[in-house]
C-alpha cells in the first residue's frame, strides 16, 4: 500500500535491489566519490580478493585532504601524504576510475567538485568515504558518508547493505535578516537538536528560508547534517536546482535533460507524508551564531556570552562544559565579542564555494586584517578559485592582508601543512570544532564566511550586521 | 574478520560524552594506507602529553586498564567523521566491545565490519556498568553475544538488543562483500531496469 511518502522514502524505494527477511536492504548506489584518505585500504581489499570496480563510470576520485595549499609544482613534502596521494593515483589508474589529481583545475574538496561537475544529481544515491557527503543532499539526492569497508563494498558491488532510517523534518520558516546566512541556520539547528538529535534519521530541510537559499546555501545546511547526528540531509529539488545543474559537464544533456527534469519535479514529500520527528525554527529571529566550545552544538549568539559550568542543568552537562571551557581557554561568562583571535580560516566543503568567498570579500573590501591575525582564504576547488579570480576577489583579499591559497581541505582538518599551533584561537568557516581538529591543542570557533571576514578585520568576534 | 562470540575482559570507564572520531584517532594517523598499526594513535591526544610521554590521568594508561578489551563510555560515542581508522585503532589496541547509551551511525556500522561489538544500553544500565568498570582490577565483564547479555563481576546481568543480521555476521565472521556478490544477478537486473527509467544515472 503506497500512502503518502517523504522524499527520502521515494529515493529509497527507487533504489532497493533486494530485501532480506529481517528488513535489511541492498541499496543501489548511483554515484561514488572517492578521496585519498579513506580509500587505500578498500582498493587493497579488492586487489587481495581479485575483485574489480563494478561501475567505474559511476565513480569519481579526487585528492583533497592531504594536498598543500601553497605552490604544488614541486610536489608534496610530507612523505606519508605523498604516499597516500600516489596510492590514489595508482588505484584510479589500475581500476579505471576517473581521477582529478592535484594539478587538475577541476581538483578540489570532494563535496565541492561533485555538484560542480554535475556528478551530483537529484534522485540519485551518492556515497563517499567521508561523513560530509551529506552536502549533496542539497540537490535532492540521498547522500551519506560510509566507512572504508563500505567503500570497498560499493566499489565491488555498486550497492550498500542498509537499514532504512527514520524521517525527520526541519522546517525553517520566515526570512533571514541581513548578514545572517545558511551557516547560522544550520548552527542554530544543531544548537537546538544537539549533536545526536538526528541520529538514526534522514533530515529533510523545508520552509521558506530553505527555499530562499541559493544552492550554495543549501549545500552549507546539508553539509552539517552529520554534525546534528543525521547521516543525510535533503532539500527537495526546484528550479534553482535545475538552473544550477544545467550545462554542467556530467549533467544529462538534450532529450535526457528534459526527461530528467520532468522526473526530478516529482522529488518532493507528498502532502501528509509521515515524519517521525519535526523541528521548527523561525529564520527571522536568527542572529549570527558563533560556537564557543568543542562540539558543534555549543552555540552562542554574537550578542551572547560563553556559558558558565556552574549554570549547567546537571552534573554531566557541568563536566562537559567545564572540559570544553578548559580546552578552549575560556572561563565562562565572557562576551562573545570580547574573544580575541589569532587565525581566521575561510574555506572547506561547508563554506568554500564562490558565494562564500563573495560574502567574505564584501566585508574585506577596502579594509585590513588586524595586525595580530593570520587570515587565509582557501577556495573549495580550482574552478571556484578561477571564478573568484575572474571576479577580482583574490585582489580584494590580498589587498586586505588575507592569504589566497590553492584549493583543498586545508585547515578544516589540518592533515596538510595548514595547522593551528597549540593554544591558537581560530574563527573558522568549517564544520567541526572538536579538540585538536585544526591542529594539536588548537581552538576553533565555527562561524559564517562574512562573520569570519569581519573577525579577521576586528581581531575579535564582531556582529557583521553592525560592522562598518 | 575475527568472529565475536563470548568475550571476558577488563572494561575501562571513559566518562566523556560525545567522544568523537578525532579524539579516537587524530588525523595525523590517517595518512596510512594500511588497516593495522593504528593502536599507537588511539586517543593519542588524551593518552600522551605534548612531549610524547604518557598522561597518567588517562584511563587506558592506568595499570588496571592497560589491557582493557571493553570500553564503557557516555552518550553519542563515535560522532564525527566516517573514518574507519577509529574502529581499526580500537581493534589494534585490543578493544573488541564498546558500551554506551548511544552511538553515531557511521561509527556504529563501521564497528561491525571489523569484528567490534558496539552495545547500546539504557542510562540506568550504563550507570551500573560504569560502576563495574570503575573497579580497577575487578572491572571484568563477560559479553555473551549469542545470549545478548553482559554479565558483571557480581553476577549482575544486563540484556541488550542487536539486529539479527549483524549478530549473525559477527558470530560467524562473515564478509558482507562475499554475501552481496552472490546477488549479482539481482544487481544486474536492477541496473537494466534503472537504465530504462533513469538513463542519466
Ligand atoms: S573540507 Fe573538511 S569536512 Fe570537508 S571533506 Fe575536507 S576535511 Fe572533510
Amino acid at each position: 500500500m503506497a500512502g503518502p511518502r517523504t522524499l527520502y522514502d521515494k529515493i529509497w524505494d527507487d533504489h532497493v535491489v533486494d530485501v532480506q527477511p529481517d528488513g535489511t536492504c541492498l541499496l543501489y548506489i548511483d554515484r561514488h566519490l572517492v578521496h585519498e584518505v579513506t580509500s587505500p585500504q578498500a582498493f587493497e581489499g579488492l586487489r587481495a580478493t581479485g575483485r574489480k570496480v563494478r561501475a567505474p563510470q559511476k565513480t569519481l576520485a579526487v585528492v583533497d585532504h592531504n594536498v598543500p595549499t601553497s605552490d604544488r609544482s614541486h610536489g608534496i613534502d610530507d612523505p606519508e601524504s605523498r604516499a597516500q596521494v600516489e596510492a590514489l593515483a595508482e588505484n584510479a589508474r589500475e581500476f579505471g576510475v576517473e581521477y582529478y589529481d592535484e594539478h587538475d583545475r577541476r581538483q578540489g574538496v570532494v563535496h565541492i567538485i561533485g555538484p560542480e561537475q554535475g556528478f551530483t544529481l537529484p534522485g540519485a544515491t551518492i556515497v563517499c568515504g567521508d561523513s560530509h557527503t551529506s552536502t549533496h543532499g542539497a540537490f535532492g539526492a540521498l547522500a551519506h558518508g560510509i566507512g572504508t569497508s563500505e567503500v570497498e563494498h560499493v566499489l565491488a558491488t555498486q550497492t550498500l547493505i542498509q537499514a532504512k532510517a527514520k524521517n525527520m523534518l526541519v522546517q525553517v520558516d520566515g526570512t533571514l535578516g541581513e548578514g545572517v546566512t545558511a551557516k547560522d541556520i544550520i548552527l542554530a539547528i544543531i544548537g537546538e537538536i544537539g549533536t545526536a538529535g538526528g541520529t538514526g534519521h534522514v533530515i529533510e530541510y523545508a520552509g521558506e528560508a530553505i527555499r530562499d537559499l541559493s544552492m550554495e546555501g543549501r549545500m552549507t545546511v546539508c553539509n552539517m547534517s552529520i554534525e546534528g547526528g543525521a547521516r543525510a540531509g535533503l532539500v527537495a529539488p526546484d528550479e534553482k536546482t535545475f538552473a544550477y545543474l544545467k550545462g554542467r559537464p556530467k549533467a544529462p544533456q538534450g532529450a535526457d535533460w528534459e526527461r530528467a527534469v520532468e522526473a526530478w519535479k516529482g522529488l518532493r514529500s507528498d502532502p501528509g507524508a509521515h515524519f517521525d520527528k519535526v523541528v521548527r525554527l523561525d529564520a527571522a529571529k536568527l542572529p549570527p551564531i558563533v560556537t564557543w566550545g568543542t562540539s558543534p552544538e555549543d552555540v552562542a549568539t554574537i550578542g551572547g556570552t560563553v556559558p558558565r559550568a556552574e549554570d549547567a542543568a546537571n552534573e554531566q552537562q557541568r563536566e562537559k562544559i567545564a572540559r570544553a571551557l578548559a580546552y578552549m581557554g575560556l572561563k565562562g561568562g565572557e562576551k562573545i565579542t570580547d574573544i580575541p583571535l589569532d587565525v581566521v580560516f575561510i574555506g572547506s566543503c561547508t563554506n568554500g564555494r564562490i558565494e562564500d568567498l563573495r560574502a567574505a570579500a564584501r566585508i574585506a573590501e577596502g579594509r585590513k586584517v588586524a595586525d595580530h591575525v593570520r587570515a587565509m582564504v582557501v577556495p573549495g576547488s580550482g574552478l571556484v578559485k578561477a571564478q573568484a579570480e575572474a571576479e577580482g576577489l583574490d585582489a580584494i583579499f590580498r589587498a586586505a592582508g588575507f592569504e589566497w591559497r590553492e584549493p583543498g581541505c586545508s585547515m578544516c582538518l589540518a592533515m596538510n601543512p595548514d595547522k593551528l599551533t597549540p593554544g591558537q584561537r581560530c574563527a573558522s568557516t568549517s564544520n567541526r570544532n572538536f579538540e585538536g581538529r585544526q591542529g594539536f591543542k588548537g581552538r576553533t570557533h565555527l562561524v559564517s564566511p562574512a562573520m569570519a571576514a569581519a573577525a579577521a578585520i576586528a581581531g575579535r568576534f564582531v556582529d557583521v550586521r553592525s560592522f562598518s | 574478520m575475527d568472529k565475536f562470540d563470548t568475550l571476558t575482559g577488563v572494561a575501562a570507564p571513559l566518562e566523556i560524552m560525545n567522544v568523537d572520531t578525532d579524539m579516537i584517532i587524530p588525523k595525523q594517523y590517517l595518512k596510512t594506507i594500511k588497516r593495522t598499526g593504528l593502536g599507537k594513535g588511539l586517543f593519542a591526544e588524551m593518552r600522551f602529553r605534548e612531549d610524547g610521554s604518557e598522561n597518567p590521568d588517562f584511563v587506558l594508561n592506568q595499570s588496571a586498564y592497560r589491557h582493557a578489551q571493553i570500553l564503557v563510555a557516555r552518550d553519542n560515542f563515535g560522532c564525527g567523521s566516517s573514518r574507519e581508522h577509529a574502529p581499526w585503532a580500537l581493534l589494534d589496541f585490543g578493544i573488541r566491545c564498546v558500551i554506551s547509551t548511544s552511538f553515531a551511525d557511521i561509527f556504529y556500522n563501521n564497528c561491525f565490519k571489523n569484528g567490534i561489538l558496539p552495545i547500546k544500553v539504557s542510562e540506568d544500565d550504563l550507570e551500573k556498568l560504569m560502576d563495574d568498570a570503575r573497579r580497577g582490577a575487578n572491572a571484568t565483564l563477560t559479553i555473551d553475544l549469542p545470549a545478548q547479555e553482559i554479565r558483571g563481576p557480581d553476577g549482575g546481568v544486563v540484556k541488550f538488543d542487536i539486529d539479527p543480521f549483524r549478530k549473525h555476521c559477527l558470530i560467524n565472521g562473515l564478509d558482507d562483500i562475499g554475501l552481496t556478490m552472490e546477488k549479482a544477478a539481482s544487481i544486474g537486473a536492477y541496473e537494466t531496469r534503472h537504465a530504462q527509467s533513469a538513463p542519466w544515472l
